[in-house]
């Protein structure tokens, strides 16, 4: 009886794997998808100002206004734009081709000497709200550097009345994408675990292979374990394929150890199948499956996770539901375990919520199907 | 028997019993009663058919008795195992193929074979004679490392049995094995069955909507509507019409004028063309004298009694039950106007060498033929023969690679809306909107042809009282019984009075009386004056036709009269060729080279 229970699994094993290898849907989902949404999010979607366009115009362009634009050349955040008039910096402002404007007039030299508190003149588009912030504070920070290298050179005392010195802790560089990639490899694991679980049961009862295979002597948990461990396997190579890109390419640090990530990992991919099983036994239908997929499963990884949108900042209602969001715990864990290193007072909590997901997810499903049609 | 019935029941003990079995579902708020106190046994050992038109409740019974769905009411005993309560148990000895094979299309014949060994764990060593054995019976031996999914609709049936039959089972559920499936293999289907139950005593439960499947079953189960009509040997059917069954002709009179007229003789329950002849079922009590008496006025009939045929018995039986449709007005008779010499008549299709490729597949190739006006002409063929194809560049909605096709007098290739306006087409499953009611379909399809005012309001109540629909116009059409869909999308095609109307596979899934009904409206129209181009895949059919062509593979193998087509294969073995006959000589006569070049 064990026996042959061990050759229906194995068949189905090997029926399944048959099927990733031909069908160039699941790979893709696994491996391409994930890669491309990395690139995407690792090249193009930054929540950085880095290598901003600014414009400079400076009235007279004496050895004190010089040092000045040599400061902003020098910052790795800005990309200086010498113009020559106040005019041509508004047009450039409007035509998007700077996003701030820094302005010296004429009196600038005159004034720092006379009374040492010659201001700079500085504006920001502000349509993108976020970089303008960004960029504003960068400006500050460039500026004030400037002014204490100015004081130590003068042997004066520095004019300005308070210098604010930010430090960011844990991602002292403040790149966006050391926390961004983590965070969207949770989303990358939805996608992967429900999308895929979803699609593909779903196409085994819209081709009737289901039916024929119910009237087998195949019993409901060879099936399970037949979707399950292909597309587990599937998904962990897609998460060893992010977290290798997230390390290498995109140079995300690794604090904490490789072994706590990937047991997190398998534990949300356990969770993510749960619900991409129970919403195929539930839809049967693959259009379906993957809208409802989509819309229940990868959206909210993406939205209520804390990845991208602060889950501190939401009105409680929204705060309580990122609780039944299984990705909000794994973007912790993900971030800190990138970021900080093995906290464990962070990943012990959050995995338990993991595994409490990953049960819940794969007993209902496994409640709701049953060896009929209805 | 008793939930306790020990696992080796007596041998004489039949296969399956059905107590009572009900089944409902509910679907958009309507309860649908699927079955209604199905009872019948199955004879271990025997191939029980059955059978009943589409929607009678064949697929539910299967599923019920393979444990996949569970009955409201009654009891299913198979081989001693009660499948209600203990499913696994009886999974262990069915075998149970579904409608579409159960194949997973990505793996090859070979990896199919392997997967279904595993699932009902057949041990390896088993294996080799095991696949030999199945795949000699099948003729796919050549064809191991083929997807399954690259195979024809014939060969795919064949490897789902071969899965089923893996290890044999003690009762084999077939779901409709044989639809979709070309003649040729559909009848290879059937002598794999039979040796099958010869050999290994295996009993076999399949289920057909094609009524002359059921003369090659042991035993019958006459499905409809959810109710047993009946059960027992194919002849006890037919016998219990034995002397009401002829064959009327009279070469004065047009094969269609005759049968509409021995229709509606009195003592006449059914007529059908057969060629140049008209099959009659006479009503009970009535015989000869009736029949004679209908056509008597007529020059040169002759009426010959007949053997009866199942699909008479079935035909009968609906007819005893159902309130008898209204006979289409009666059109005026132009005695022997008609005949079999369309082609003589001025053409009001002609299509020259028309071919359609998709890159280097030709879905149709160099086909011509020409169709004369108040001509039905008929399109043949299985699945993927090029019908729906060559339909499509008729109707204008697909352009022709090649070839010149007129329709209307209008060439398609220049003037397809105009000669959209004058054609009528009603699609495969009758491409209405569900959720609108009978009148604003109508209404819809009459503005889509430009009708306005009281030309459309004339046409809707037309519609409404040719067609019998006026108690249905407040209905939404998808809440219809199939035949009443079919005869609404007829309609909305008849609004705007076209010349010429296509018909694309019109009667499929509806029950002989339905379709019989259907062909008497067509038949109307084309004494009218209207053009009827229609295609379809249920040979008999083709009877009703004037000229058909045989299509496969995208090319004419023949064309002519019914009677014409008929004759060129008549033999000394089988003197009376039907036209499926015709098909599967002309089809093995000209597919025997296509498979050995597939299998190079």
């Amino acid at each position: 009886m064990r026996r042959s229970s061990l050759m229906r699994l194995r068949g189905l094993l090997r029926k399944e794997w048959l099927q990733i290898l031909r069908d160039p849907s699941s790979i893709s989902i696994a491996f391409v998808l994930p890669t491309l949404l990395l690139f995407l999010f690792g090249y193009g979607v930054t929540l950085d100002a880095r290598n901003e366009p600014v414009g400079l115009v400076v009235d007279n362009p004496d050895s004190t206004a010089q040092s000045v634009v040599a400061a902003f050349y020098q910052s790795p955040y800005f990309v200086p734009v010498q113009l020559a008039s106040i005019q041509e910096a508004e047009d450039a402002i409007a035509d998007h081709r700077v996003s701030a404007i820094l302005w010296l007039r004429n009196d600038f030299s005159r004034r720092l000497l006379a009374r040492g508190d010659a201001p700079i003149e500085l504006i920001v588009n502000g349509t993108d709200a976020n970089t303008a912030r960004i960029v504003e504070g960068y400006v500050q920070s460039v500026w004030s550097d400037w002014l204490v290298k100015l004081a130590r050179i003068n042997g004066r005392p520095l004019a300005v009345p308070l210098l604010v010195e930010p430090r960011i802790w844990f991602n002292p560089s403040a790149r966006s994408r050391d926390y961004l990639v983590p965070g969207l490899m949770a989303s990358i694991m939805t996608l992967v675990g429900a999308l895929l679980t979803a699609m593909v049961v779903a196409r085994e009862w819209e081709r009737g292979t289901m039916e024929a295979l119910m009237v087998t002597p195949v019993s409901l948990t060879d099936i399970f374990l037949g979707k399950l461990v292909p597309y587990f396997l599937l998904g962990m190579g897609g998460m060893a394929l992010s977290a290798g890109l997230a390390y290498w390419l995109f140079a995300v640090p690794l604090r904490g150890s490789g072994v706590v990530l990937m047991a997190a990992s398998a534990l949300f991919l356990l969770a993510a199948l749960g619900m991409g099983l129970l919403i195929s036994t539930v839809t049967r239908d693959q259009f379906v499956a993957g809208q409802v997929a989509i819309i229940a499963t990868y959206l909210p990884a993406f939205m209520l996770s804390g990845f991208v949108f602060d889950i501190g900042s939401m009105p409680w209602g929204i705060r309580f539901a990122t609780y039944l969001v299984a990705a909000r715990y794994f973007v912790s864990i993900l971030q800190t375990v990138f970021l900080a290193g093995d906290v464990w007072a962070v990943i012990l909590p959050n995995g338990a919520a993991l595994l409490a997901m990953a049960m819940l997810f794969l007993t209902l499903a496994r409640l709701a199907s049953r060896k009929r049609l209805e | 028997m008793s939930a306790g019935a020990p696992p080796g029941v007596a041998p004489q003990a039949p296969a399956l019993i059905l107590e009572d079995v009900s089944k409902q579902f509910v679907a958009g708020g309507r309860v649908v009663q699927a079955l209604d106190g199905v009872s019948a046994q199955i004879r271990r050992a025997s191939v029980t058919g059955l059978i009943g038109p589409d929607g009678a409740g064949k697929t539910t019974l299967m599923r019920l008795v393979a444990g996949l769905l569970l009955p409201q009411r009654g009891r299913i005993t198979a081989l001693g195992i009660d499948v209600l309560k203990e499913p696994l148990k009886a999974h262990e000895v069915l075998g149970y193929m579904p409608q579409r094979f159960g194949l997973y299309e990505d793996l090859s014949v070979q990896e199919n074979l392997d997967l279904y060994a595993d699932l009902h764990g057949v041990p390896r060593q088993a294996r080799p004679q095991r696949y030999a054995e199945l795949l000699a019976m099948t003729g796919l031996a050549l064809f191991t490392r083929r997807l399954a999914g690259r195979l024809s609709g014939g060969m795919k049936q064949k490897l789902g049995l071969a899965c089923v039959l893996v290890r044999p089972p003690g009762l084999l559920l077939l779901d409709e094995p044989t639809v979709g499936v070309d003649p040729l293999s559909r009848r290879e289907l059937w002598k794999i069955v039979y040796r099958l139950v010869e050999e290994t005593q295996t009993t076999v439960l399949l289920s057909t909507a094609y009524l002359d499947e059921a003369e090659r079953c042991d035993e019958v189960i006459l499905i409809h509507e959810g109710r047993v009509l009946g059960q027992g040997p194919p002849r006890d059917f037919s016998a219990r019409l034995h002397g009401r069954s002829f064959v009327v002709t009279a070469p004065a009179v047009s094969t269609r004028h005759l049968q509409e007229r021995l229709a509606a003789a009195p003592g006449v329950l059914d007529a059908i063309a057969q060629g140049d002849r008209v099959r009659v079922v006479s009503e009970e009590g009535a015989g000869l004298g009736e029949v004679r008496r209908a056509v008597a006025d007529a020059a040169g009939v002759s009426v010959a009694p007949v053997a009866a045929r199942f699909e008479d018995a079935f035909v009968v039986m609906l007819s005893e039950r159902a309130t008898p449709a209204k006979a289409p007005r009666p059109v005026a008779e132009h005695e022997n106007a008609a005949g079999a010499g369309g082609a003589q008549r001025p053409g009001v299709i002609a299509v020259h060498n028309l071919s359609r490729r998709f890159g280097d597949f030709y879905a149709v190739r160099r086909i011509s033929f020409t169709v004369g006006r108040g001509e039905i002409f008929g399109l043949l063929g299985a699945n993927g023969a090029g019908k729906s194809t060559t339909f499509r560049m008729l109707c204008g909605l697909l352009p022709a690679s090649e070839g010149t096709l007129e329709v209307a007098g209008v060439n398609l290739r220049h003037a397809a809306a105009r000669a959209r306006q004058r054609i009528g087409y009603m699609a495969q499953r009758f491409s209405l909107y569900g959720n609108l009611t009978v009148a604003e379909n109508l209404r819809f399809f009459a503005r889509a042809y430009g009708l306005s005012g009281a030309v459309r309001r004339e046409r809707l109540a037309w519609a409404l009282e040719e067609f019998e629909l006026g108690p249905f116009a407040d209905a939404t059409s998808a809440e219809l019984p199939l035949g009443f869909k079919q005869r609404l999308a007829l309609a909305a095609a008849l609004m705007h009075r076209p010349e010429i109307l296509f018909l694309d596979e019109p009667t499929s899934g509806v029950d002989p009386l339905g379709r019989r009904e259907f062909w008497r409206r067509i038949n109307a129209l084309a004494e009218e004056g209207v053009t009827v181009l229609v295609t379809t895949h249920i040979m008999e059919e083709a009877e009703y036709c004037d000229r058909l062509v045989i299509m496969a593979a995208g090319e004419i193998l023949a064309e002519g009269s019914p009677q014409a087509l008929k004759a060129r294969f008549k033999t000394a073995d089988n003197p009376e060729p039907s036209v499926e006959d015709a098909f599967v000589a002309l089809v093995a006569a000209g597919s025997g080279v296509g498979e050995a070049a597939d299998a190079a």
